[in-house]
């Protein structure tokens, strides 16, 4: 039986070397992801013009001016005169975001223990102007603790910040979860549930039905190589979030690597079960694509928040896999939690996962029809 | 398996089948028994349900009703053990295409347990063929060569009972002729084939056919058997303008049909043929350099009468 | 002398180092039934495909209808119908779809393709499947119809591409009979054939071998010139070399 299993491994990835177009795509396709995500989120922040209006021109408002300098996010001007010119330079896109203090800002600060500031910013580019507000809003929050260090009364700046977690302001810590999820859905689902339907397309299940090969081992067998190259594409995706865009790794690798095969076998069960119901390759794609890639890009919290949405689409993103595992590779890779707080997540998962094998395994026919 | 377990009675014994899809019915209620170590001939056109009894027969596919086994086994129940004494090569080219001949014929003999050096001798003849071309890939051989290769693996794990279906479709005569000769020296080595094949002109190689036609059987019997039972008077005609001639043999009355046939035209008739009748009658419509004779029907000849008396009744 | 339908000089195509077609040469005349024979891979179809202008020759000179195939392929398309065994019809629409789909890919008008269609159909006795899709047609009705669909537009030549692969004796017959309709009302027909019998109701044959045409001629000078009784024998003859 050993033999047998081998034998089909070793015909497996042959077929994978040999399509050298879809290995390529496959390899490259996480790599490209991970640069593009990177750099179109960085760049914008780094670049972004902000407009100071200092009418206390103190030295604590000269300082903090000076903490959103350092901060190389934003590029500073300063701009004399009044609120009233603010909507004329965003007209004319000179900056993205205006920072204005009070007048009187230390002395309100120190002795009224309140001062206040506004962050006015060009809504135009929605997504733009909440990630520029978040930054401010939280070197200005480190800004007003380091003050209070050494305070018995609190000091106040009148403000809020979202940035609960990921202090360090790095966006690599969202789009690398999200990457790394499509990546390895993409892989183990669609790519399997392809190669099953294709055995079926080109009359070669109609073979390997009429041997002695028990149906299961067929299925394991063309899955198993599958395995692999997912974990290659996660190895690199971690990679590359950790050297180009230093991404930090809070948690236990161990269980990442865990929790990472976890979710791959999710899929792959996922992949058979779509090629037992689909009987040529184009039907499997476009169930994976359709059914299973486009929500899992659009209903997992990747790009749209889950919390914005209507609660019917908030109840359906919980069938979603990757809902669940980007919960997990989140917790892990920026809270640094264990498997005490992601417990729910996994039971989730494995869940999924042995529900869709004993799906898969139901409907497998032993025969053409 | 037990191999000590004895031979059933027959390789394959079919009673009553019957097979419908939603649309159509594929097997009309067939029966028929193939002897151990026989050369079994399924002979009739695309669509006559040859490739759903093949299907049936090597498990792939249950039946509507009836019964069906495979050396003894019943194609429902038993298509583990089925599975295991089987070749089947399927009508589609069915290996893979990227794999190269070698790692082809290694892959197949491994999923069975087997290993090409031990069943070599079996395929040898065949292998032969194809083995300067190892290193190719499947997809890359010409049809005849791919036909090859498939033998090959349907045989490398030694079965008891071989299928192939249609496996002379779309390659050309001199392919053929060699496929068949094959045939010959593995049914010397034990093995029982069944083959089915849309060119009447293969039923003469085979030692008993089966005539099929809509999912239906036309006749059953060895090839001379077949054409024994011709009870009809055949003639071949041939004139300086066959094209022409024929529309004029239509429109004698003493004969029921006329239809082309490679160079000559055979016209059939329940009563006897006044062969010096038939050429006046022929020249009396302008024909030119007229020859008929008396002739035996071919199985295509038979195949044809048989098809249209079974139009007729049904 | 009418001038032929189909001329090739020196035909050739280069595959690389590969010669799949090897400077054929042959003339077909208006109404001519020529059969088109050999092995499996022998270069049949590359050369079918230079003729109906689907492929550039490496050399060579050809006109088909009159019409060069260096330069003028798409002229050559229009004056041309063709058809194969694997692709004839499209399965999954109706036989009216299908005859007006062709029809006005072949730039037939409304009119004509509604009077065409009539004809067709009352022609092949199909006025009770009319509305079936064409998978559900038996394959030899289904050949019947996509032969009938390749001349709707009475094209100076015909292309037949193993045409009756598969289909039953009598519908086989029937359909050569259909070939010898259209080629009496002067269309050329070019066809390719395994079933060595269909050779002869040719009038007249090339074999190909490895890229050339080792034999040309009418079925009857064939058999005198290799002393064989039948075409198998001589088709056997050559191909094995």
């Amino acid at each position: 039986m050993r033999k047998v299993f081998g034998a089909f491994v070793v015909k497996e990835i042959k077929h994978i070397l040999r399509d050298v177009q879809t290995l390529i795509i496959l390899i490259g396709m996480p790599i490209v992801l991970v640069i593009l995500f990177g750099f179109a989120v960085k760049n914008e922040v780094n670049d972004a013009k902000i407009a100071i209006i200092d009418m206390a021109k103190d030295d604590l408002s000269l300082e903090l001016t000076h903490q959103l300098s350092a901060s190389n996010y934003f590029i500073l001007s300063e701009l004399p005169g009044s609120t009233n010119q603010i909507e004329n330079i965003f007209r004319k896109g000179d900056a993205k975001m205006a920072i204005v203090f009070e007048p009187d800002f230390a002395n309100k600060f120190y002795k009224d223990k309140k001062a206040s500031m506004q962050l006015i910013a060009d809504a135009s580019d929605p997504n733009t102007a909440n990630i520029l507000l978040n930054y401010a809003q939280a070197i200005i929050r480190n800004f007003q603790n380091e003050k209070n260090k050494n305070a018995h009364v609190p000091y106040l700046i009148n403000m809020e910040t979202k940035m609960l977690y990921n202090p360090t302001l790095k966006s690599v810590v969202y789009f690398v979860p999200g990457i790394m999820t499509i990546i390895l859905m993409l892989i183990s689902a669609m790519m399997t549930s392809i190669t099953i339907a294709k055995e079926k397309e080109k009359g070669t299940m109609e073979i390997l039905l009429a041997s002695p090969l028990n149906p299961s081992l067929i299925v394991i067998g063309k899955v198993a190589p599958y395995i692999i190259l997912a974990l290659f594409n996660a190895a690199t995706i971690i990679a590359l979030g950790i050297w180009i865009f230093d991404m930090p790794l809070v948690g236990s690798f161990g269980l990442l690597t865990g929790e990472i095969l976890l979710f791959i076998l999710a899929s792959l069960s996922l992949g058979v079960f779509i090629s037992t119901i689909s009987q040529t390759q184009q039907v499997a794609m476009m169930i994976s694509l359709m059914g299973l890639l486009l929500p899992s890009i659009l209903l997992s919290g990747f790009i749209f928040p889950l919390e914005s949405m209507p609660k019917v689409l908030q109840a359906i993103a919980n069938i979603i896999p990757a809902k669940w595992f980007i919960q997990i590779l989140r917790g892990i890779m920026v809270k640094g939690v264990g498997i005490d707080f992601l417990w729910k997540q996994t039971i989730v998962l494995a869940g999924m996962t042995l529900f869709f094998i004993a799906v898969s395994i139901k409907k497998f026919k032993i025969r053409l029809e | 398996m037990n191999t000590s377990a004895p031979q059933p009675p027959f390789a394959v014994q079919v009673e009553d089948l019957v097979k419908t899809y939603a649309q159509s019915e594929a097997l009309k209620s067939i029966s028929f028994n193939v002897a151990h170590n026989e050369l079994f001939g399924i002979i009739g056109p695309d669509g006559g349900g040859k490739t759903t009894l093949f299907r049936i027969l090597t498990s792939l596919m249950l039946p509507t009703s009836g019964n069906a086994l495979t050396y003894g086994y019943d194609v429902q129940k038993d298509y583990k053990e089925i599975r295991k004494i089987i070749g089947y090569m399927p009508g589609q080219f069915s290996l893979y295409q990227d794999l190269t001949v070698e790692e082809n014929l290694q892959f197949f003999a491994r999923i069975f347990g087997a290993s090409i050096s031990e069943n070599y001798e079996l395929i040898a003849e065949i292998y032969d063929h194809i083995k300067p071309f190892k290193d190719r890939r499947a997809g890359d051989l010409s049809g005849g060569m791919k036909q090859k290769l498939a033998l090959s693996c349907a045989l490398i794990h030694y079965p008891k009972i071989l299928f192939l279906d249609e496996p002379t479709t779309g390659i050309d005569a001199v392919s053929r002729m060699e496929l068949w000769s094959m045939l010959k020296s593995l049914k010397k080595k034990g093995v029982t084939i069944i083959v089915s094949t849309p060119y009447m002109d293969e039923a003469l190689l085979c030692d008993r056919i089966l005539l099929m036609q809509e999912g239906s059987i036309l006749d059953s019997n060895t090839p001379k058997g077949i054409i024994n039972n011709f009870q009809k008077q055949i003639v071949a005609i041939e004139t300086h303008n066959n094209k022409e001639s024929i529309k004029g043999l239509r429109r004698l009355p003493y004969l029921d049909s006329v239809h082309t046939f490679g160079y000559e035209i055979h016209a059939t008739s329940t009563e006897t043929i006044d062969t010096p009748q038939l050429k006046n009658d022929l020249e009396k419509m302008g024909y030119q350099d007229i020859n008929v004779r008396n002739i035996e029907p071919t199985i295509e000849d038979c195949f044809m009468d048989l098809m249209q008396n079974n139009e007729s009744h049904g | 002398m009418d001038k032929p339908v189909i001329y090739s000089n020196d035909l050739t195509k280069n595959f690389g180092s590969f010669c799949a077609v090897n400077k054929i040469c042959f003339e077909i005349k208006k109404g001519e039934i020529f059969g088109f024979l050999g092995a499996n891979g022998a270069g049949k179809t590359t050369g079918i495909k230079m003729l109906t202008g689907l492929l550039t020759p490496s050399s060579g000179e050809a006109r088909v209808a009159g019409f060069d195939v260096f330069t003028e392929s798409e002229k050559i398309k229009k004056n041309i119908g063709y058809m194969s065994q694997k692709f004839s019809l499209y399965n999954d629409l109706t036989v009216n779809e299908n005859i007006r789909f062709y029809a006005g890919v072949y730039g037939l008008s409304k009119k004509e393709i509604k009077i065409k269609k009539k004809e067709l159909i009352a022609k092949l006795g199909l006025e009770d499947v009319q509305d079936t899709l064409a998978k559900e047609l038996p394959l030899g009705w289904k050949q019947k119809l996509a032969f009938s669909i390749a001349i709707i537009h009475q094209p100076k030549v015909v292309f037949l591409d193993e045409p009756t692969g598969g289909v039953d004796p009598i519908t086989r017959r029937q359909f050569w009979e259909m070939i010898f309709d259209a080629s009496a009302a002067g269309i050329t027909v070019l066809v390719t054939t395994h079933y060595m019998d269909e050779a002869e109701y040719c009038d007249r044959i090339s074999i190909m071998v490895d890229g050339k045409i080792v034999a040309l001629g009418t079925p009857k000078e064939l058999k005198n010139q290799y002393n064989e009784e039948d075409m198998n024998s001589i088709f056997v003859k050559l191909a094995r070399g």
